[in-house]
């Protein structure tokens, strides 16, 4: 029941009103209408409205959550969505139809398919770092595939699930599509209930807890998570090149604060200064000469991250390797571009996940101990790069290091391109999506057999006799000369 | 135990499971274990579920040697990275996905098909370049000891190891971590597999199971027709391990008008294929143990279900047999008609129409398998797109299974995950994403600071709109 309490004037969402949110989706996903591909089309239509029409509500809506420029909100929130909606709005047909399968002489005559159905009723709880992209990308994969669905926005971007609740009720269809706001309760309400398939993407703590949840009603579970994302940088490289694809994909991107930003890199102790030299020029050329000053820097987004940043920069031993940056402003919870040379490797920036501005850089002896320094340092992450010439070098990259994602020469970028799957290995996570990948995330893949009355294998039927056995064995090998063998042996024993 | 998972890891490590002589040669020699022994196979099996040779080379021997040959003719396909397509944009770039072996993962078997659950897993596994700890069903024991005998004598011991023993030792083994876990059995240890999994987040595939309904509504088309039917129900009930299968047809769905007509040629058919009466019952396994020989039995002993059956009925607690046995309309509320019956027992449920077929299983949940017996294109329309199982296999049983073009797995409570020929291959691999890109070009306008110029180029960009870039940069759009 809504409880409704005066003081707050708020509703309650317990596990009761889970339920309920719960069985108005199953009741409209049984009726078909999500199924149908008119139903979907004129969702993905509509979200392309929604995003088209409110640009500047969603930018300031991310500025109020994250200072987040308006550059990256345009770009990596709305325009990778409409991609989202228009690929699957061009491709939905073809995804949607059925797969043909070879069939062998085995269980001649007979056809197969594979058929695509949607899963029912799902749910997609998303993060606070692109709250729109990872709210509403999973979204598009739900309806392309025809379910019914009910989002978790982030409570740490408030602005931003507030918006989304609004502009969801406004253009999409309410009876099938729900957002349900809130924050570990209301999470919980909702992981009490049987859904027909989760996509979480977060951290692997809370990921641990959603698939517990999961398996008491055996529910399929998509986990984008995150890791340590490396970067090997190699000599004899374009350094101004690899330097600004760097810092691209680290502070461009939600100033760290992305689970597929480098976090880390490794580098030669030749070639490090060079390489430091080169990160203080282009980061002076992109961001100023006092970062906190620029306005094309995400701030971080609560201090609650602010204060674990800190934590990590100021830890004994780490504090004295920066070499760059380092400059902060708690009022306004600003961390200046900061990289660091040569700490520890069991210092706490080397442990965790650093979702951050914040860059160490290790050096080895040779470019070739980069691959050890990646496989001890515990889980498998979500993206590793490599910048380098040397064939050799990035074969080795390709074929050894395992990871979600592998970029030879740039960084994040990767994450557009929808034929390539994305997601985790690991403790980055499992399941992908993008592009087809979340059609199929949220589809069940069913097979289907047809099969006539002709052609009705006497020999799969009791008795049982020596001489079906060597019939079988021959029928069940699909070599047609030895079940012409086989059958000639029969006739004629 | 602990020492024995430490030692799959360490060779994992090393790399060698990875080459592809390594697992072509445990391929071939998984093999040469099944062509060798085949004998020592049928006698276990016979030991354990009374299955007579044909049986055990029908649904057993003959489908895991199908398995590994099929596999070692695909394995280089497979095992090679396939090119992805890039937008011209990334110009010059090249995409590709690259499968990769999981690591350490571990399989559970059950024991009505305690080989093929086993090592069609297990071919699926060190395809995909991993190293493997299998824990066979102990109810199944005969089997189990010959796995574990047998399988260090062929395979490389520092990468497949067997573990033999029972809910302890699979509780124990849930409590480490593994890069992935193979279940096959009931969905309540189901549960118990995805939480443990669960704290360590490694990914599972559970193979359970449901009520698999079979809708008949051929029998009044030609008398051949009808006895196919007849002979293809009755093969996919009692033909796999009198019906202790995850696909064996667990339930009847036909008109009432022609409940008789099916009854009589059920009866006919079972009595040609398996004997009179129990005393001269054969070529049919056993009930595996008392306690699923008492679970059956008491799914009898509800006056109402007792009085619905019509044919057979009888038990021999000695021989652990359960004759085969058809009911006609038991209650539905009844236990036999709510749980999976995974036994020698066959409900037949009559409608007034056939469609209503759809509707009764929608109320249930999904099942592993739905067969459709018609030659109605609209009804089979009907049935594919308003219900929800597994597989969906139109006239005839059991043979989606030998089948390695489809995935086979369920949906809902019948599972998640699929296997079976290259989704074997699949299952056990983590395809990972990869793209190669130069130092030239440059696209200038990823760079701070941004303007509004930097915007509308990458707009346009990420559009792809290249028309609409050249006339940005030649000045004929403004920002």
């Amino acid at each position: 029941m809504l409880m409704e309490n005066k003081a707050e004037n708020k509703a309650v969402f317990d596990a009761e009103s889970a339920k309920e949110v719960v069985k108005e989706l199953r009741d409209s996903f049984v009726t078909g209408k999500t199924k149908s591909h008119r139903w979907r089309v004129t969702q993905l239509k509509a979200m392309l409205k929604m995003l088209d029409e409110n640009e500047p509500q969603i930018v300031a809506a991310l500025r109020d959550d994250l200072s987040k420029p308006e550059f990256e909100s345009s770009l990596y929130e709305i325009q990778i969505l409409k991609n989202s909606c228009r690929l699957a709005l061009k491709e939905m047909n073809h995804w949607m139809m059925p797969e043909k399968a070879k069939t062998s002489l085995t269980t001649f005559p007979s056809s197969a398919e594979i058929v695509s159905e949607p899963l029912g009723v799902v749910l997609v709880i998303s993060a606070w770092n692109y709250p729109f992209l990872l709210s509403l990308d999973p979204v598009v994969g739900a309806i392309s595939a025809g379910n019914a669905i009910v989002l978790k926005p982030s409570e740490m971007a408030p602005a931003s699930s507030s918006l989304i609740a609004k502009l969801v009720a406004d253009y999409l269809d309410s009876s099938c599509i729900k957002v349900v706001e809130g924050a570990v309760p209301e999470t919980s309400a909702l992981l009490e209930q049987k859904w027909d398939k989760i996509l979480y993407t977060g951290n692997g703590r809370v990921a641990r807890i959603v698939m517990a949840a999961a398996a008491k009603h055996l529910t399929p579970v998509v986990l984008e998570l995150g890791g340590k994302s490396p970067v090997i940088v190699d000599s004899n490289i374009n350094l101004k090149v690899a330097t600004r694809r760097i810092i691209a994909g680290k502070w461009g991107c939600n100033n760290g604060q992305a689970c597929i930003s480098p976090d880390y890199i490794i580098t030669t102790k030749d070639y490090a200064t060079k390489l430091v030299d080169s990160f203080k020029c282009e980061l002076e050329r992109f961001y100023g000469k006092d970062p906190l000053e620029s306005k094309d820097l995400s701030r971080i987004v609560n201090s609650n991250h602010f204060d674990r940043l800190s934590k990590l920069m100021d830890e004994e031993k780490v504090s004295s390797k920066i070499v760059h940056g380092g400059q902060r402003n708690e009022k306004n919870l600003q961390i200046a571009p900061t990289i660091f040379l040569d700490v520890p490797v069991n210092s706490l920036i080397m442990k965790e996940e650093i979702f951050g501005p914040l860059l160490p850089i290790i050096t080895v002896d040779k470019v070739e101990q980069s691959f050890d320094l990646i496989h001890s340092s515990g889980g498998k992450p979500l993206a590793a790069y490599l910048f380098t010439n040397n064939k050799k070098l990035k074969r080795k990259f390709v074929e050894t290091v395992s990871a979600g994602g592998l970029v030879v020469n740039d960084t994040a970028v990767h994450l557009a391109i929808h034929s390539l799957p994305f997601g985790g290995v690991g403790e980055s996570g499992m399941g992908s999506y993008h592009g087809k990948f979340s059609f199929d995330a949220f589809s069940h893949k069913k097979a289907v057999l047809y099969r006539g009355f002709a052609g009705d294998a006497f020999l799969r039927y009791p008795p049982y006799t020596p001489g079906k056995l060597t019939l079988l064995q021959a029928l069940l090998s699909g070599s047609i000369v030895g079940i012409i063998r086989a059958l000639l042996g029969w006739f004629w024993a | 135990m602990e020492k024995s998972i430490a030692e799959l890891r360490e060779t994992f490590k090393t790399g060698g499971t990875k080459s592809i002589s390594w697992r072509k040669s445990q391929l071939k020699a998984l093999l040469q274990l099944i062509n060798q022994n085949e004998d020592s196979i049928f006698k276990a099996l016979d030991q354990d579920l009374g299955k007579s040779p044909v049986e055990s080379y029908r649904d057993e021997v003959g489908v895991l040697k199908k398995s590994v040959t099929y596999t070692l003719s695909c394995l280089e396909k497979w095992v090679a990275p396939k090119k992805a397509e890039v937008p011209l944009l990334f110009f010059p770039a090249k995409a590709e996905v690259m499968p990769q072996p999981l690591g350490v993962v571990l399989i559970f078997s059950s024991w009505n098909f305690p080989f093929t659950l086993a090592l069609d897993p297990l071919i699926g596994a060190i395809s995909a370049g991993n190293t493997v700890l299998l824990k066979p069903s102990d109810l199944a024991p005969a089997c189990m000891s010959f796995l574990v005998e047998t399988i260090p004598k062929y395979l490389d011991n520092k990468a497949v190891k067997v573990l033999a023993g029972g809910a302890d030792i699979g509780e124990r083994l849930l409590q480490l971590k593994w890069d992935k876990i193979f279940f096959t059995g009931s969905p309540r240890v189901g549960r118990l597999v995805m939480a443990a999994a669960a704290k360590h987040l490694t990914p599972v595939t559970l193979e359970l199971g449901g009520k698999s309904p079979a809708i008949v509504d051929t029998l009044s088309t030609t008398p051949s027709k009808a006895k196919v039917t007849a002979k293809r129900i009755v093969g996919g009930k009692w033909g796999p391990c009198t019906g202790q299968a995850c696909i064996a047809i667990d339930y009847v769905l036909v008109e009432e008008k022609l409940a008789s007509t099916l009854i009589e040629l059920l009866k006919k058919t079972i009595k040609r294929f398996y004997g009179e009466n129990i005393k001269s019952l054969k070529n049919i396994s056993r009930i595996v143990n008392k306690h699923q020989f008492q679970r059956l039995v008491n799914l009898l002993k509800d006056p109402d279900v007792a009085d619905s059956i019509v044919y057979g009925g009888s038990v021999d607690e000695e021989k652990l047999v359960i004759e085969p046995t058809i009911l006609l309309d038991p209650p539905l509320d009844s236990e036999i008609m709510s749980e999976e019956i995974f036994g020698p027992l066959l409900p037949i449920i009559t409608l007034k129409n056939v469609e209503e077929s759809i509707d009764f299983i929608n109320s249930k949940s999904n099942p592993l398998v739905i067969y459709a017996f018609t030659e109605d294109e609209t009804f089979k329309k009907r049935i594919l797109s308003e219900t929800s199982s597994g597989t969906v296999t139109f006239n005839d049983s059991m043979v989606q299974f030998l089948c390695d073009s489809l995935p086979f797995g369920g949906v809902g409570q019948s599972g998640f995950g699929r296997y079976h020929g290259k989704y074997s291959f699949d299952t056990f691999s983590h395809e990972k994403s990869i793209l190669h890109r130069g130092f030239y070009p440059e696209i200038e306008p990823r760079y701070p600071p941004w303007t509004d110029f930097k915007l509308l180029f990458l707009k346009l960009a990420y559009q792809f709109d290249y028309f609409g870039l050249i006339l940005l940069l030649l000045g004929f759009k403004r920002s």
